[in-house]
C-alpha cells in the first residue's frame, strides 16, 4: 500500500521544514488563545457567581451563544466581516487585513473562553459558602476573599477540565487550515496537494499528538492528584526556634 | 454612655418569612452574652446581623457609634468583629499558620514575622502550637475549630461571635472546645454566643438572652435565667434540656 511507501515517507520526512513552521505557528496560536480563553473565561465565570443580573445576563448570552455555534462559521464569519467591521471604527479607506495569527487565536480564544467559564463557575460553585462567609466576616472584600480564599481552592478543582479545555483548543487551531492558514493542519494539507502524498496527514497527526498526548497525561495526573488531600507542610521551623525569618523553604 | 453594641429595633426577612421581629438589644464592652432559644428562634441570623453576613431588612446595628452600613461593614468587621462558625470554615488552601496570619499580613499589614509570632502565641493557648505546619483538612473537628478561635484571636478584634461552635463536633471534642472558650472568656473581650451547651452559659455568661420566634423572650443572669425565669416558654425549654 502507498502509505507505507518508504520513498513517499522519505520525501514527507524531507519537507519536515513545511511542518515543523506550521507546528510553531499552531504552538502560538495555541499560546495566545490559551491565554485569550484563561482570562476572558476567568472574568465570565466570576460574572456568573456575582449578585449582579446584569453580569449574570452577560455571562449566559456568551456562554449559550459560543456553546451552541460552530466554530468554523464563528471564525468564517471573523474572516470575511472583521476586516469590514474594523475598517468602519478606523476609517479606513480599505477593508483592514486581520494577520491569520490574531484570527486563530481570537477564534479558539473566545470560543474556549465560554467553555472554560463554565469549568471556572463550577469550580467557584463546588467552594462552600462558608469560605467566603468567613473571609468577609475578616474582612477581606468580595475581590480578596476570591482571590487569597476562593479562586486559589477553585484552581484545584477545575485544573484537570481546564487541561482538557487546554487540549481541545489545540486540536480546534486546524480549523484555521480553512481560510487564512499558517497553521499545521494548513501547511499539512498544503504538502498533500502539491505531492499527492497522504503520508502528509499521518505526519500532522503524529505532530497534534505530541502536543496533546503530554495534555492528556497530565490531565490523568491531576485527576489523580487533586482527589488527595495536602499532607503536612515542610517548612524551616524558624518562626517558632526565634531564628531570622529565611523566607519559605 | 452608649453601650457598645446597640441592636436597635432589628427586623430580618428571608423572603416571606419573619425570621427577627423588631429586636433590640445592648451589649456593654467586654460583656458575655449568650443567646439561647429553639432551633429556628433567629439566634444565629440575630448574631449574624452583627458582622453584616446578613443584611438588616429593617432597623440597625450599632458598634460603638457606628452604625453598620452595606459601605462601611468591612472595614467594621475589621476593625471590631470576628466570627467563629459552626462549621469552622477554615481555609484549607492553606496551613494552620497560613490561616492565623492571612488576615494580619493581607489587611491589617503586619510584617510576616510579626503575624507569625502572634500566630503561634494565639495557638500555643488552644495547645496547637505543634499542629501550625498542618493542613486543616488532617485535623480533627475538636482541633479545626480551635484553630478556628485562635484565627479569631490573631486579630485582636474587641468582638467575637460564636455562632454554634460546638453543634457540628463529636460529642467528645465538645469539652476541648468549650475549654478554650472559658479561656477566652477572662479576657475583656465582648462575647456573643449562640450555644445549647447550657453548662457553659451557666459559667461564662454575664447575661443570658432567650430567643423565641424571633423575639428576645427573656433576658437576665444566668441565676435568674436557670432558677426562675419570667417567661413559661422558657421553663418549658429548661425542662426539656435539663433531665
Amino acid at each position: 500500500m502507498d502509505l507505507f511507501d518508504p520513498m513517499r515517507w522519505q520525501q514527507t520526512l524531507a519537507n519536515m521544514d513545511m511542518f515543523w513552521e506550521g507546528f510553531g505557528f499552531t504552538l502560538r496560536v495555541v499560546l495566545a488563545g490559551l491565554a485569550l480563553a484563561l482570562v476572558l473565561g476567568t472574568v465570565l465565570g466570576i460574572f456568573s457567581t456575582t449578585r449582579s443580573k446584569v453580569l449574570h445576563a452577560i455571562n449566559r448570552v456568551y456562554v449559550e451563544f459560543y456553546q451552541n455555534t460552530p466554530l468554523p462559521v464563528q471564525v468564517f464569519f471573523m474572516y470575511a466581516a472583521g476586516p469590514l467591521i474594523l475598517q468602519r471604527i478606523t476609517g479606513a479607506s480599505d477593508p483592514v487585513r486581520i494577520a491569520s495569527f490574531t484570527l486563530g487565536a481570537l477564534g479558539v480564544g473566545l470560543y474556549h473562553a465560554a467553555y472554560i467559564s463554565e469549568v471556572i463557575r463550577q469550580g467557584i460553585e463546588a467552594v462552600p459558602r462558608g469560605q467566603m462567609e468567613a473571609a468577609l466576616s475578616q474582612g477581606f472584600s468580595r475581590a480578596q476573599a476570591y482571590r487569597y480564599v476562593i479562586l486559589p481552592q477553585t484552581f484545584r478543582i477545575i485544573l484537570p477540565p481546564l487541561c482538557n479545555q487546554a487540549l481541545n483548543l489545540v486540536k480546534n487551531t486546524s480549523v484555521l487550515a480553512l481560510i487564512a492558514g499558517g497553521d499545521l493542519m494548513y501547511n499539512a494539507d498544503n504538502f498533500v496537494s502539491t505531492y499527492g502524498y497522504l503520508q502528509g496527514y499521518v505526519m500532522c497527526c503524529l505532530l497534534y499528538f505530541l502536543i496533546c498526548f503530554p495534555l492528556a497525561l497530565l490531565v490523568q495526573h491531576l485527576e489523580r492528584s487533586s482527589s488527595r488531600t495536602p499532607r503536612r507542610r515542610r517548612r524551616a521551623v524558624a518562626a517558632q526556634a526565634g531564628q531570622t525569618a529565611g523566607g519559605e523553604a | 454612655m452608649p453601650a457598645f453594641i446597640q441592636i436597635r429595633n432589628l427586623n430580618k426577612y428571608f423572603g416571606d418569612l419573619h425570621v427577627l421581629k423588631d429586636v433590640n438589644l445592648e451589649v456593654q464592652e467586654g460583656e458575655k452574652v449568650v443567646i439561647l432559644g429553639p432551633s429556628g428562634s433567629g439566634k444565629s441570623t440575630l448574631i449574624r446581623c452583627v458582622d453584616f453576613l446578613e443584611e438588616p431588612s429593617s432597623g440597625e446595628v450599632v458598634i460603638d457609634g457606628t452604625t453598620l452600613t452595606r459601605k462601611n461593614h468591612l472595614e467594621m468587621a475589621r476593625k471590631y468583629s470576628s466570627m467563629v462558625f459552626q462549621q469552622f470554615n477554615l481555609y484549607p488552601n492553606m496551613t494552620v499558620l497560613g490561616n492565623l496570619t492571612i488576615a494580619p499580613i493581607k489587611l491589617q499589614h503586619k510584617s510576616k514575622e510579626e503575624a507569625n509570632a502572634n500566630a503561634m502565641a494565639a495557638l500555643r493557648r488552644v495547645g496547637l502550637a505543634q499542629k501550625a505546619d498542618e493542613y486543616p483538612q488532617n485535623l480533627s473537628g475538636g482541633q479545626q475549630q480551635r484553630v478556628a478561635i485562635a484565627r479569631a484571636m490573631c486579630t485582636k478584634q474587641p468582638i467575637i461571635l460564636f455562632d454554634e461552635p460546638t453543634s457540628a463536633l463529636d460529642p467528645e471534642m465538645v469539652q476541648e472546645v468549650l475549654d478554650v472558650m472559658v479561656e477566652l472568656a477572662h479576657e475583656n473581650i465582648t462575647m456573643l454566643c449562640v450555644t445549647h451547651e447550657m453548662g457553659f452559659a451557666r459559667e461564662v455568661a454575664d447575661r443570658i438572652v432567650f430567643m423565641d420566634d424571633g423575639r428576645i423572650i427573656e433576658t437576665g443572669t444566668p441565676e435568674h435565667f436557670f432558677t426562675h425565669p419570667d417567661n413559661p416558654r422558657v421553663q418549658a425549654f429548661l425542662d426539656k434540656i435539663i433531665h
